[in-house]
């Protein structure tokens, strides 16, 4: 399918969370784009009308979910860009352009091992409501702010979300050594792993991956003008085991070569 | 209404359909929007900046979004001429639109070796030569803030191509733009696009440091466009060859401004962010917005400035 640019109405803007918590997050519905077909992983990029002039560039989000009526995606208010979303009503319009960029496989009989840190769980409520064999689906995620702040709901339906939350010194050696212990568990099944979350997490999980040697794709989060590959503002490094000679070594776009990468393929 | 129009150049000229092109460094090679708008509707595409060699660019963080603008620090990476004509050219609707190819060296003789390589490529219209990108330490902002640099650099491109159209993009970062112009227009250039990004900066107070791992960048997009209007406007009164105008260009009216102060045609940089179908929305919007602003003849209109005595 090739990403289109359109303008969207928004439906709704939905809070999560406690109310007067300092983080603010928020689940974005809008009017379902033209397009008919995309994967889990893929990003739009949005650009609220009011937006005006003086915030120039579209935010990339993952898209969290489609259904036949609507597309969702869910931000947290990080900056200007997010904190102007946070003023949207029903009825605002957004220009979106997607799907972008590539997604994360899906293989319906590997055990999968879905890896997220805070945000980095968007991706996959689209995931596992499209795994046609979600039993073979199993989740950690990894969280600062309550629980209630994320949308994990949505993927419980379908796949047991096991969730830690990092609160106090300690917890973040005990996440990281749950993540160690899980994909141990899913490289002794010939499993995959993807993984999705701040930089930091994914140099963690890259880490391990090498180590144990399993199947692994993470999903990178760089700063985008365009999304369409023209900036070259959100480039990341290719390893040697980039399969196309040329670029080994080199830096590749993000939004286009990405947001998913195999992760014995980019330096992070 | 009848947008089609010629740059008229000392040696060449070079047709265009309308007066809408899109700038180096914001378009990719074209290919990138193909699924945006029909690039065969824009009056040409100027691709993103080409080297004799491959180049990486410069470390990241190389973008940063300001107040009405953007900085860049991309250092110009690509994948050296080669790559541009045998793997990009082709997939490129030159024969229905001018493909523009834009080209920055680190010496005069590499723009001579760059500008001889494309002088036989039959799918490129024209060379605008990139005297004047700030990014890269080794040369770029010389070349474009020295007025013989400039010169020399033109007439080793001029004499290096001489079958194509050579457009040059000035600097704003100088103190008079006008003395560039002049003297790229005496050794032969046939057009003269203004302007490049201005040399700008952006800090984190947070981390306390620079917001771009290159300290300082170019500056675009709206937050620029009064200052390229005043350069187009000086340089265009400055020179007899024509003037495209660039900078912070988004509207149908953003272009008819240029065209008033003595632009011909203009180039969309930065818009193609905002949305990735500007150029083709642009020039989709010209015709109604010359119609309501009564402007009959776009030729005509061009340079149509209204002055009191004093100017």
């Amino acid at each position: 399918m090739q990403p289109n640019s359109c303008e969207l109405k928004v439906l709704d803007l939905v809070p999560f969370g406690q109310t007067g918590s300092a983080s603010r997050f928020f689940a974005l519905r809008l009017t379902r784009p033209a397009w008919e077909t995309w994967r889990p992983g893929q990003f739009v990029m949005l650009r609220p009308r009011n937006f005006g002039l003086d915030i120039p560039w579209a935010r990339p989000f993952g898209i969290c979910h489609m259904t036949t009526r609507h597309m969702i995606c869910f931000f947290q208010v990080r900056g200007r860009g997010t904190q102007r979303m946070a003023e949207l009503r029903h009825g605002d319009i957004v220009r979106v352009w997607g799907p972008l960029g590539r997604g994360f496989v899906m293989e319906q009989d590997t055990p999968t091992l879905l890896l997220a840190g805070g945000m980095g769980i968007v991706p996959f409520v689209g995931y596992v409501n499209l795994h046609p064999k979600p039993w073979n689906v199993t989740m950690l995620f990894g969280h600062r702010e309550h629980i209630s702040c994320y949308p994990v709901d949505s993927i419980n339906e379908h796949v047991p979300v096991d969730s830690l939350r990092e609160q106090e010194n300690g917890d973040l050696d005990n996440f990281i050594y749950t993540i160690q212990e899980r994909m141990r568990d899913i490289a002794d099944q010939k499993g995959l792993v993807l993984a999705c979350g701040p930089t930091p997490f994914m140099r963690t999980v890259q880490a391990f991956a090498t180590e144990m040697g399993v199947r692994c794709q993470l999903s990178l989060e760089n700063r985008m003008a365009c999304g369409v590959g023209a900036c070259l503002g959100c480039v990341t490094r290719t390893t040697k085991a980039w399969p196309v000679e040329t670029r080994r070594e080199s830096p590749v776009q993000v939004c286009t070569h990405g947001p998913v990468f195999w992760a014995d393929q980019v330096e992070l | 209404m009848d947008l089609s129009l010629t740059l008229k150049g000392q040696t060449h000229d070079l047709p265009l359909k309308n007066p809408v092109l899109t700038a180096s460094g914001t378009f990719g090679y074209g290919v990138e929007f193909a699924t945006y708008g029909d690039l065969t509707a824009l009056g040409g595409m100027v691709a993103k900046g080409i080297s004799l060699q491959p180049r990486q660019g410069n470390p990241s963080p190389r973008i940063v979004e300001t107040t009405s603008g953007m900085l860049n620090s991309v250092g110009l990476q690509n994948d050296g001429v080669e790559s541009f004509c045998k793997e990009k050219l082709p997939l490129l609707p030159w024969r229905e639109t001018a493909v523009i190819a834009n080209i920055y060296a680190a010496s005069v003789e590499e723009f001579a070796a760059l500008a001889a390589r494309l002088d036989g490529e039959e799918g490129v219209a024209a060379l605008e030569v990139n005297v004047s990108c700030p990014n890269v330490k080794a040369g770029g902002a010389l070349f474009g803030q020295d007025p013989d640099m400039a010169a020399a650099v033109t007439a080793a491109v001029r004499r290096a191509a001489p079958h194509k159209h050579i457009m040059v993009k000035l600097s704003p970062n100088v103190t008079d733009i006008t003395l560039l112009a002049r003297r790229v227009e005496e050794v032969g250039a046939d057009s003269i696009s203004c302007i490049n990004t201005l040399l700008g900066m952006a800090v984190n107070l947070q981390t306390r440091k620079p917001s771009l791992a290159n300290v300082v960048g170019g500056l675009s997009g709206p937050a620029i466009k009064p200052v390229a209007l005043r350069c187009v406007w000086q340089v265009a009164r400055a020179v007899s060859i024509p003037v495209v105008g660039v900078g912070g260009i988004l509207t149908a009216e953003d272009a008819l401004e240029f065209l008033l102060v003595g632009a011909r045609a203009v180039q969309v940089g930065t818009g193609n962010f905002f949305r990735p179908d500007a150029a083709f929305a642009l020039a989709a919007e010209l015709p109604a917005a010359c119609h309501r602003l009564g402007i009959e003849n776009l030729e005509a209109f061009c340079g149509s400035l209204q002055l009191d005595d004093t100017f």
